[in-house]
């Protein structure tokens, strides 16, 4: 923690290539040694996409298992394995790390104006405690897994399940480090960091959600340490603190789960939030609508999240007028993500609209989180959820925020800033192919999951009835659709890392710091300390270079 | 944040050397302190967790809990806390003697805080130990005697005893380690010129494990005494 | 029972339409506001697209759209939040003349008590127009008890009763699902609810598995076992040094702090396994824990049994030499006309306790 005193590293041979952070060094040791935030970026953009295929494989294994109602494919046990699995590695090894890692670590010192994170060795240090715990995970996959769903509710995970509990724990545990360490980073640059001129509200709305963010980042995960920290005593030393035979309370884990886990739905779908600002702006040349209510949004969002977990426990057995607070606090909470859906909307209005594939991502987001708004209105409702509560209902409905949400956001994030980051454009035919592959592919696989979870099909079924299976089929025939469409950005971005055409530093005529440095940047970013003297999104600065 | 009120930069003789990331050393000492507090933050919601799940159960099985903490040695934690408050002055006064450039002294503040910690620590363990002679503690299905009503909630509260104070006590070695690393540099002069900032840093983290303790003795060693005392 | 395809469940009880009136309201209102989100995002995009010539000005606005939608939306969202609970008021309050069944459920399957002692495993039988409330307890992991008909659902926990309620209105085969999940064979942990016409469950109790025995009945035995009753008899008699057990259940019991508790199934559960913890004012600490010794359905059964203690106190008091009658009227002739006077006796019981 003390003053990180890093020495730039002295530089190799310089090629006729300007230099920038990526040909500074070609060793494995200034890659796996870096303190550059570009550079680890780029290792969570290696790491993540290796686990989301991992989760990914998880879900389509079991998304074959589910066309038909008996079981055929595979035993319970590897069943319940599998989709624990899913949910672990989606949630702690992409979701979360996700766009934090990636784009917020490549992103907030650019648009800050910083030559780095306020502790860059500490950056480095978060991305080491996530691949430990992800190592620690694909152990448990090697192995022989575990069953406990992503939940872990005890008792059943502190004494009943006989899977490998505590080496995923211990790997939750350690990436929950990760987490805390890249919130303080967060905090701190943003706070200390940013360049002359660079006042709060001039910001991109990007920091602000990565921001906002960081704050959840710090005040929950501490608390999901601790409490996978008593499960694992529970279960490795056998205190019983949850026991109920001692007359420990399971129910009291649930909360204590969800004080973190609930706000963690909103580390996952803020940065989204945050590059969906930026692309609508950027691909309709106009100023977020609404700029200071959108930031405050994401405050608001952050501030409501830690407030509202008692809805996830509704028939839990905890006392209905609990639920009533929570129901209204959860509804409460639909109000700052009701506006900034609404603002997105309202910016493309007297803009200047190209349909490149970010905006196309940004279209399908803005469509399938208002469905995935709107689905956990019904949630909030408790008259509602006592019925859908653990159905698929839930399923479709944080399947429509997370990948509709979440991974809209994150795939047109990665095609928006890939040129910043790599120096290269991709395809654009096929980008857009994808684009509209993935959100047909992703509605045919949830949607019918709504009316699958009113029927009354409870998650986590391994077998299931025969009248639930048509919609089963369509659900597995989306899953295929949308599993080969993640398969094409993946293929066109490698490739185009050699055969894309060559990046200008201004790719789309887009306003920000990140665009007025080269393409990809220098190792400090800038050649000299930039000086701010412009709002953020000033697109109407110089009404000559607009067209129409 | 009364640590930044008294920053170096006018008094030092010699710049200290500035990360090449950051502007100059006033961005650096402020970004430094403010991650320890945030870092602090989040302790604060780690033991906040587990002293939630202590009050739950307190409040659940308040007899079992009075009864249990009887079996605590008060003189002990009594002892303990003085023992860590006073580690607490030495810290303080090596931050202090590293804002003078009194170095070497920085050097035996930071050992005397050191010992004060090993015997903290000591007692701790001694304490721990007799918890095991007398089958008091409910770990790895170790035989637990216990006289008292209600077992089950008392060994929730052995539980919570033994997790508790045993995660005070790995952020107390923690600490310890910390500071012994910075005793080389104390005697080597190098706070000389009044360059304070990693010894305030590790002196905000020792007071707030020392803060933690606080919290810790009256809920585990001073729960309602007189409630369960004989003959009552 | 779910064997053909449907887009919509079958309604059986009388929370169904409650339920699914709000569901629907919500349905219509989401459509509503997500076609509005996307005609108006494809509007704007389409007629502001760069090869269009539109005005582009940029218009310096306030925040009054945002203040309007926040304004519109808040007294919607709040009646959203009144609607939906009272609808869960409704599907959680049990009408005092429910008819008792106790669930205990264990990995992976549902164990079901009738009052006058009917046992039966992962099927339930029910009647039509009778509200039923079941009392449930899990035996290890926590379970969920659901029924997809009745729109309703509870979790079921290890260590600490919950309940949930229930009135059939069609008759026929309903699925029971575990919601909550329990371990390899949760899918499995399946069952049906029979809900047949007052006359069919009037039939089917006297058939011939009818001759379980009652909970109560159970329940004084294991009293005896356990010789509860050498402490707990009233006050006024010798060797009474437990407080009686008479009329507790339902009653508020004065405690040694000073504070008063309610004797609620919960209370009598914890008191058994855990007498420490709320001493009754003016008794002494000396009675032992009972945790781990007797199973979750023979707590159950003691509770039972306690709950029969009430009634008999009236007549006693009339005729104070004559000893407590242990056996419910249901329980001595169980073959005769089991299901009404089970219900109509429990009724009476729960009825007489609330006014102590």
């Amino acid at each position: 923690m003390t003053g990180e005193i890093a020495s730039t590293t002295a530089l190799p041979t310089p090629e006729r290539e300007p230099k920038n952070y990526l040909n500074a060094a070609w060793t494995v040791r200034s890659w796996l040694l870096t303190v550059d935030h570009k550079r680890i970026g780029l290792l969570y953009l290696a790491g993540i996409t290796f686990f989301f295929l991992l989760g990914g494989a998880a879900a389509a294994l079991f998304r074959l298992e589910l066309m038909t109602p008996q079981s055929d494919l595979m035993e319970s046990e590897t069943y319940n394995k599998l989709f624990t699995l899913h949910g672990i590695i989606m949630i702690f090894f992409f979701l979360v790390p996700g766009i934090p890692g990636v784009l917020g670590n490549f992103l907030i010192p650019i648009m800050i104006g910083a030559r780095d994170m306020a502790f860059p060795k500490l950056n480095l240090m978060s991305w080491y405690l996530f691949m430990i715990g992800g190592c620690f995970t694909l152990y448990v996959t090697v192995a022989g897994g575990v069953d406990t769903g992503w939940t872990f509710y005890t008792p059943y995970s502190s004494t009943y399940s006989n899977t490998y509990v505590m080496a995923t724990a211990v790997g939750i545990f350690i990436t929950g480090f990760s987490s805390i360490l890249t919130g303080l980073n967060f905090i701190v640059t943003v706070h200390k960091m940013r360049c002359p001129g660079m006042t709060w509200f001039r910001l991109p709305l990007f920091v602000w959600a990565n921001y906002a963010t960081a704050l959840i980042m710090v005040l929950g995960t501490p608390v999901l340490a601790i409490t996978i920290l008593l499960v694992a005593l529970e279960r490795g030393l056998k205190i019983g603190i949850f026991d109920p035979r001692l007359g420990g309370d399971p129910v009291l884990f649930q909360h204590l789960f969800w004080f973190y886990s609930h706000p963690a739905v909103y580390i996952m779908v803020l940065p989204a939030m945050g590059v969906i600002s930026e692309l609508v702006a950027a691909f309709s040349r106009n100023r977020v609508f609404g700029y200071k209510l959108v930031a405050f949004a994401s405050l608001a969002i952050a501030v409501l999240g830690f407030l509202v977990w008692g809805h996830h426990m509704f028939v839990s057995g905890q006392s209905l007028y609990a639920g009533m607070v929570f129901s209204v606090l959860s509804m409460l909470i639909a109000i700052p993500s009701a506006i900034k859906v609404f603002n997105w909307t309202l910016t493309l209005w007297r803009g200047e609209v190209t349909f490149n594939t970010p905006l196309l991502y940004a279209i399908g987001f803005l469509g399938l989180f208002t469905i995935g708004g709107l689905t956990g209105l019904f949630l909030a409702t408790l008259g509602i959820d006592v019925h859908v509560h653990d159905t698929y209902f839930v399923v479709a409905h944080f399947h429509y925020v997370m990948v509709g949400g979440t991974v809209m956001a994150y795939l047109g994030g990665i095609h928006y800033w890939w040129p910043k980051m790599t120096g290269r454009m991709y395809p654009e035919g096929w980008a857009r192919f994808s684009a509209v592959l993935v959100f047909v592919g992703f509605n045919l696989t949830f949607f019918p999951q709504f009316i699958l979870g009113y029927l009354g099909m409870p998650r986590r079924y391994h077998v299931y009835d025969e009248g639930f299976q048509i919609l089963n089929v369509m659900s597995t025939a989306g899953a295929s659709i949308l599993g080969i469409a993640y398969l094409f950005p993946i293929t066109y971005l490698i490739w185009s890392l050699k055969y894309g055409p060559k990046a200008s530093a201004n790719p789309w005529n887009a306003v920000g710091l990140e665009w007025m440095t080269s393409s990809p940047p220098p190792t400090e970013n800038f050649t000299e300390t930039p000086v701010v003297d412009f709002e953020a999104y000033e697109y109407h600065r110089n009404p000559a270079d607009r067209h129409g | 944040m009364s640590t930044t009120a008294t920053l170096p930069t006018a008094t030092a003789k010699r710049t200290p050397i500035v990360a090449h990331h950051f502007d100059d050393w006033t961005q650096q000492y402020d970004a430094c302190v403010l991650g320890m507090w945030t870092f602090l933050v989040t302790e604060v919601m780690f033991f906040g967790g587990a002293i939630a799940v202590y009050m739950i159960y307190r409040w659940q099985y308040p007899m079992a809990f009075a009864y249990a903490s009887q079996e605590l040695s008060a003189p002990l934690g009594t002892f303990n806390t003085f023992i860590l408050l006073t580690s607490s002055l030495t810290v303080a006064l090596g931050v202090r003697y590293a804002h003078t450039g009194e170095s070497r002294k920085v050097g035996w503040m930071l050992i005397a805080t050191i010992a004060l910690g090993a015997i903290f620590l000591g007692i701790k363990a001694y304490e721990y130990y007799t918890k095991f002679e007398h089958n008091l503690a409910p770990l790895l299905n170790l035989p637990f005697d216990y006289a008292g009503p209600d077992p089950g909630p008392t060994k929730i509260f052995f539980g919570l005893y033994f997790g508790m104070t045993g995660i005070h006590a790995l952020h107390m070695i923690i600490g310890v380690v910390l500071m012994a690393l910075y005793i080389p540099a104390a005697f080597r002069n190098e706070y000389r010129d009044g360059n304070s900032l990693g010894i305030e840093i590790i002196g905000l983290y020792w007071h707030f494990v020392d803060l933690v303790w606080i919290f810790l003795f009256p809920l585990l060693y001073l729960v309602d005494r007189s409630l369960a005392a004989p003959g009552i | 029972m779910n064997t053909e395809f449907q887009i919509f469940p079958d309604a059986a009880s009388t929370a169904a339409g409650k339920v699914d009136a709000l569901y629907l309201f919500m349905v219509v209102l989401s459509a509503v506001l997500s076609v509005f989100v996307a005609g108006l995002v494809t509007y704007l995009a389409i007629r502001y697209r760069r090869a269009n010539n539109v005005n582009r000005e940029h218009v310096d606005h306030g925040n009054t759209i945002e203040y309007i939608a926040m304004a519109v939306s808040f007294p919607i969202l709040m009646a959203i939040f009144v609607w939906g609970a009272k609808v869960c008021f409704f599907l959680f309050r049990a009408p005092e003349q429910a008819m008792p069944i106790t669930v205990v459920a264990k990995q992976w399957m549902w164990k079901f008590q009738h009052a006058d002692g009917r046992r039966e495993i992962d099927t339930l039988h029910i009647p039509t127009g009778q509200p039923v409330k079941l009392t449930m307890v899990s035996q290890d992991v926590i379970h969920s008890f659901f029924v997809p008909a009745f729109r309703t659902k509870q979790d079921v926990l290890p260590g600490r009763y919950t309940s949930v309620w229930f009135e059939a209105t069609e008759p026929g085969e309903y699925r029971l699902y575990c919601a909550e999940y329990c371990g390899t064979n949760h899918s499995r942990m399946i069952g049906r609810v029979i809900v047949q016409s007052p006359d069919d469950f009037a039939r089917w109790m006297s058939g011939d598995a009818a001759s379980d025995e009652p909970p109560a009945e159970t329940g004084r035995k294991l009293f005896e076992q356990y010789q509860c009753g050498t402490c707990h008899r009233p006050a006024n008699e010798e060797g009474a040094r437990g407080p009686t057990l008479e009329n507790l259940f339902q009653s508020r019991v004065p405690l040694a702090g000073g504070q008063t508790v309610a004797a609620d199934e919960t209370y009598i559960r914890e008191s058994i396994l855990r007498p420490a913890q709320k001493q009754v004012a003016g008794y002494q600490q000396i009675m032992p824990t009972y945790e781990g010794q007797i199973s979750e359905e023979g707590v159950m059964h003691l509770i039972a049994y306690i709950k029969t203690l009430g009634a008999p106190l009236a007549a006693k008091r009339e005729e104070p030499n004559t000893p407590v009658p242990t056996t419910e009227p249901a329980a001595a002739e169980p073959a005769a006309e089991p299901a009404a006077p089970a219900t109509a006796d429990n009724a009476a019981n729960e009825s007489e306790g609330n006014t102590p």
